[in-house]
């Protein structure tokens, strides 16, 4: 087993070499407010600046359904994401495993005629094996997470093509679409209540249970979690088993959205959820990985994205704000997680 | 050995002030080094020693103060790095070594840093430079082996070893004559027969001009060492005096403010309690085969030399480190320890608080409450909902207990004080009413006001039926507290000293005597 303090990738320690020490910072009151919700604001901001540009397109009610109901499956994908990165792995398989889920909820219900519930269930089930499966690797021969989920997640869009001969599939049962996105709620798909649901349940286990503490001081100090009586490798393992089932949800809201699911949507999730989590991590608790911060990240992103589409910019958009976004986000992060986690040492 | 008045101060502080938020860190101290000294810096925890050296790190801004070095006014706040062009180095308490690296590139980093200008890293070329750097301080370590795999001495002489280098080379240094070290309680991890050596390394410093800032709790230390000593008490400066004027008893005075009781303990009682835990066969990488009891209540104090196997002890009970067989048996159940996880150890009562806090001990970037909490997380919860308020109320009460300053459970731990963290440390597990309290170091950066709290909490713990193992080279620590020492030589137990026969001294010299009679 591997019980190392190792270097995690999504926690980077802050090594204090001799020429590592930075200035120390004092924070008062308003500048943590501000750092909380900057993102926030930033949001606001972007919002209110393409109303102003497009008026008539921009801030209506039509915009904000298909801008709040569209994202429904990245926004429960990053959900998932932040599971195993809180606890300091990384899952790099999720995209894949929600095309998995999609693609199965697809063929089981269109091809073999298998009633939709059932479909859904394998669906998820097969994102709980692929965690599971995961997490065996990572926790019992002690690969490095990242490379185990790449190897996953790649090995995953093999099975996606296999299974799908390369089609997309369309025709799933309208129960689901009616479920997922035609039914409305002020105005509003289900799908986004959906991914506010699964966003509260996760708050819930990190910030009011004894879980949510023990998965943060896990992937904070492995070695204390060890010596204070955690089963530290049992709660990796449920983390990515947890990131696979969420992913698979993730997945159904995917295939319920559109009615069809297509062999390589998998790849385009991946960025955004991680940029999302990233992102995320910025706000409402910054320097943690926590589900309200990665929700408004979410939207936030897609705000940006439909604004500037609307405004005419083209396809490629999507890729220079999620990519450049993820850069952004990940140093962000790293500048406040340094601030929570840099001290010389653990200070005397 | 008081330097001659003629040329300017080494370093001279005056009227600092650093404050965080509402906690006064510095007051306004006035602090002067004089060239070639050994400085002693003393105070309780958290009385604003390591802020202040932190400043002079650059690491903190300070709200108002000066600064001279050799005489030449120094703007503040300084930027990080700065001390080095001004001659001055430091050994913070975490040592600032990259443990994933070799010696050799930790030794390095400094010039990797500061742009090689050799193009091609000759690793053997690097190596026999290493070398030659560990004979000239006279230590044998080996530059391959990767940091984390050092024990915590060599690690805390490779960390000055490295300052004093760079003390060396600087040209600040080499032009003016003389340089400053300054060491942040560099002994903490350093077993006492190896302070000797430190002490060695410390005198060929300041024979060459330079002079030393030496952070420490331990007055014996402190009184044989330095030339100087400043007392600090909550940021305020209390007065710098020559050492060959004071004694310990003086020193206490100035620290604490009052005088301090030191509490006789009735001891030797343990004969008449029952046998509470068993340990048989004890074997892990250097212990053999080792076994002896714990009476009920007992504080059992294990010691010998490095390399003697007697930390092994701890870890070994707890499944935390490498034990290859024994048996513990606490009441009627016995634990295969070769099979023993840290899970099951908590789950049989077991408590190890271990020598490295930062590491082992608590997450610095998470608060008290998070790190104190922990092992009782579960009692917290009720009605589906972690009684966060209750938490809080609760950990308040007992960080008060414990004396842990500031009172205030969402505080990041790492902003604590050292002594404060690890009276927070002791907290955490003596809460949990353990059967068994396996102790590794626990007063080590704890001032001696702090210790007599530790102590007090241990004996407590014990009169509550609690047995003890304690496993430490502060031979004082020992004598102080233990109702019964084993001292260990070669991976054996070799000497089990009782009742009046627990001196400071005898320890010392039975732990030492072992190696000639070896
Ligand atoms: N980064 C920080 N944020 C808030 N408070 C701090 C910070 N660093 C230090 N303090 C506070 O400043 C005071 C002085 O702390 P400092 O670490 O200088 O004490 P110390 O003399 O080094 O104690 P010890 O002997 O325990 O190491 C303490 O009350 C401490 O809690
Ligand atoms: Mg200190």
């Amino acid at each position: 087993m591997a019980t190392g303090n190792s270097t995690l990738p999504s926690q980077p320690k802050v090594e204090t070499s001799r020429s590592g020490l930075s200035r120390g910072q004092d924070r008062k009151p308003i500048t943590v407010f501000a750092e909380r919700y900057a993102l926030v604001g930033a949001w606001i901001v972007l919002a209110i600046f393409f109303s102003f540009l497009r008026p008539d397109t921009f801030p209506t009610i039509g915009n904000l359904s298909a801008i709040l109901g569209s994202q429904a499956s990245i926004a429960v994908l990053t959900l998932g994401l932040i599971i195993p990165l809180t606890t300091g792995d990384m899952d790099a398989s999720v995209a894949f495993v929600s095309n998995l889920s999609a693609m199965m909820v697809a063929v089981l219900n269109v091809n073999l005629g298998v009633p939709i519930g059932w479909a859904i269930l394998a669906a998820l089930a097969s994102g709980a094996l692929v965690g599971g499966i995961n997490g065996a690797f990572v926790t019992i021969f002690g690969i490095d997470s990242f490379i185990v989920t790449l190897g996953m997640g790649t090995f995953v869009g093999g099975v996606i093509l296999l299974i799908s001969q390369s089609n997309t599939i369309s025709g799933v049962s309208d129960v689901l679409t009616q479920a997922v996105v035609i039914t409305q709620f002020l105005g509003i798909p289900l799908e986004f209540y959906y991914a506010i649901a699964v966003g509260l349940f996760l708050w819930y286990v990190l910030e009011w249970t004894p879980l949510g503490r023990r998965l943060i001081v896990v992937g904070r100090g492995r070695n204390v979690a060890r010596l204070s009586g955690l089963r530290v490798q049992r709660i990796r393992w449920g983390a990515l088993i947890a990131s696979g089932t969420i992913s698979a949800l993730a997945g159904v809201l995917y295939v319920g959205t559109s009615g069809a699911a297509d062999p390589t949507s998998g790849s385009q999730l991946l960025l955004p959820a991680f940029a999302a989590a990233y992102l995320g991590a910025t706000c409402i608790k910054p320097g943690r990985f926590n589900p309200i911060g990665s929700l408004i990240a979410v939207y936030f992103l897609v705000t940006g994205i439909s604004g500037l589409q609307l405004l005419g910019a083209q396809g490629y958009v999507q890729n220079l704000f999620y990519g450049g976004a993820l850069v952004i986000a990940v140093t962000l992060s790293q500048l406040t997680r340094k601030r929570e986690e840099i001290s010389p040492g653990n200070s005397q | 050995m008081i330097p001659e008045n003629g040329g300017p101060a080494a370093l001279r502080v005056s009227a600092l002030r650093k404050t965080f938020g509402g906690t006064v860190a510095l007051a306004g101290v006035d602090l002067e080094i004089l060239a070639g000294e050994v400085h002693g810096l003393l105070g309780e925890n958290g009385s604003g020693k390591s802020t202040l050296i932190k400043v002079l790190a650059g690491y903190h801004a300070p709200d108002s103060g000066e600064l001279q070095v050799r005489g030449k006014q120094i703007p503040l706040p300084l930027a990080p790095g700065q001390f080095r062009d001004l001659g001055v180095e430091f050994v913070h308490q975490d040592l600032g070594l990259v443990p994933a690296l070799t010696v050799t590139e930790n030794l390095r980093i400094g010039s990797y840093a500061a742009g090689e200008r050799r193009f091609w890293l000759s690793r053997s070329r690097e190596h026999r430079e290493a070398e030659e750097l560990f004979a000239r301080y006279n230590l044998t370590i080996n530059p391959s082996v990767q940091v984390r795999l050092l024990p915590p001495v060599q690690r805390a002489l490779l960390a000055i070893a490295r300052a004093a280098e760079g003390l060396r080379n600087s040209p600040a240094v080499q032009e003016s004559g003389g340089g400053l070290l300054i060491l942040d309680e560099p002994t903490v991890f350093l077993p006492s027969d190896d302070v000797q050596r430190l002490y060695e390394l410390i005198r060929t410093i300041t024979s060459t001009g330079s002079s030393v800032l030496f952070v420490s709790h331990d007055l014996d230390e402190v009184l044989q060492i330095t030339d100087r000593v400043t007392v600090l008490r909550d940021g305020n400066l209390v007065g710098s005096v020559d050492t060959a004027a004071v004694t310990a008893d003086s020193l206490v005075q100035m620290i604490v403010g009052r005088q301090l009781q030191i509490a006789t303990d009735p001891r030797g009682t343990a004969e008449t309690k029952e046998v509470h835990c068993t340990i048989d066969n004890l074997s892990a990488e250097t212990i053999d085969s080792v076994s002896f009891h714990v009476h009920r209540g007992e504080i059992l104090g294990v010691t010998g030399l490095v390399g003697s196997g007697f930390d092994e002890v701890p870890y070994g009970l707890f499944g935390a480190g490498p034990a290859t067989s024994g048996t513990l048996t606490i009441g009627d159940r016995a634990i295969d320890l070769a099979a023993l996880e840290p899970v099951l150890a908590v789950a049989g009562g077991l408590a190890l608080i271990p020598a490295d806090r930062g590491r082992d001990g608590s997450v610095g970037s998470l608060s008290v409450a998070d790190n104190i909490a922990l092992p009782v997380l579960g009692s917290y919860f009720n009605g589906g909902v972690l009684r966060r308020r209750r938490m809080s109320k609760e950990i308040s009460t007992l960080m008060s207990d414990y004396d842990v300053r500031p009172n205030n459970p969402s505080a990041q731990y790492s902003s604590l004080s050292g002594g404060n963290q690890q009276k927070a440390v002791l907290a955490k597990w003596l809460q949990t009413h353990p059967q068994l309290l396996l102790l590794h170091e626990p007063t080590q950066g704890v001032d001696i006001g702090a210790r007599q709290q530790l102590f007090g909490a241990i004996r407590a713990a014990a009169a509550d039926g609690t047995s003890v193992i304690c496993a430490s080279t502060d031979h004082e620590q020992l004598a102080e507290l233990c109702d019964r020492v084993l001292i260990f030589a070669h991976g054996r137990m070799i000497h089990e000293l009782t009742g009046q026969d627990i001196q400071k001294e005898r320890i010392t010299e039975l732990s030492f005597g072992a190696v000639s009679t070896k």
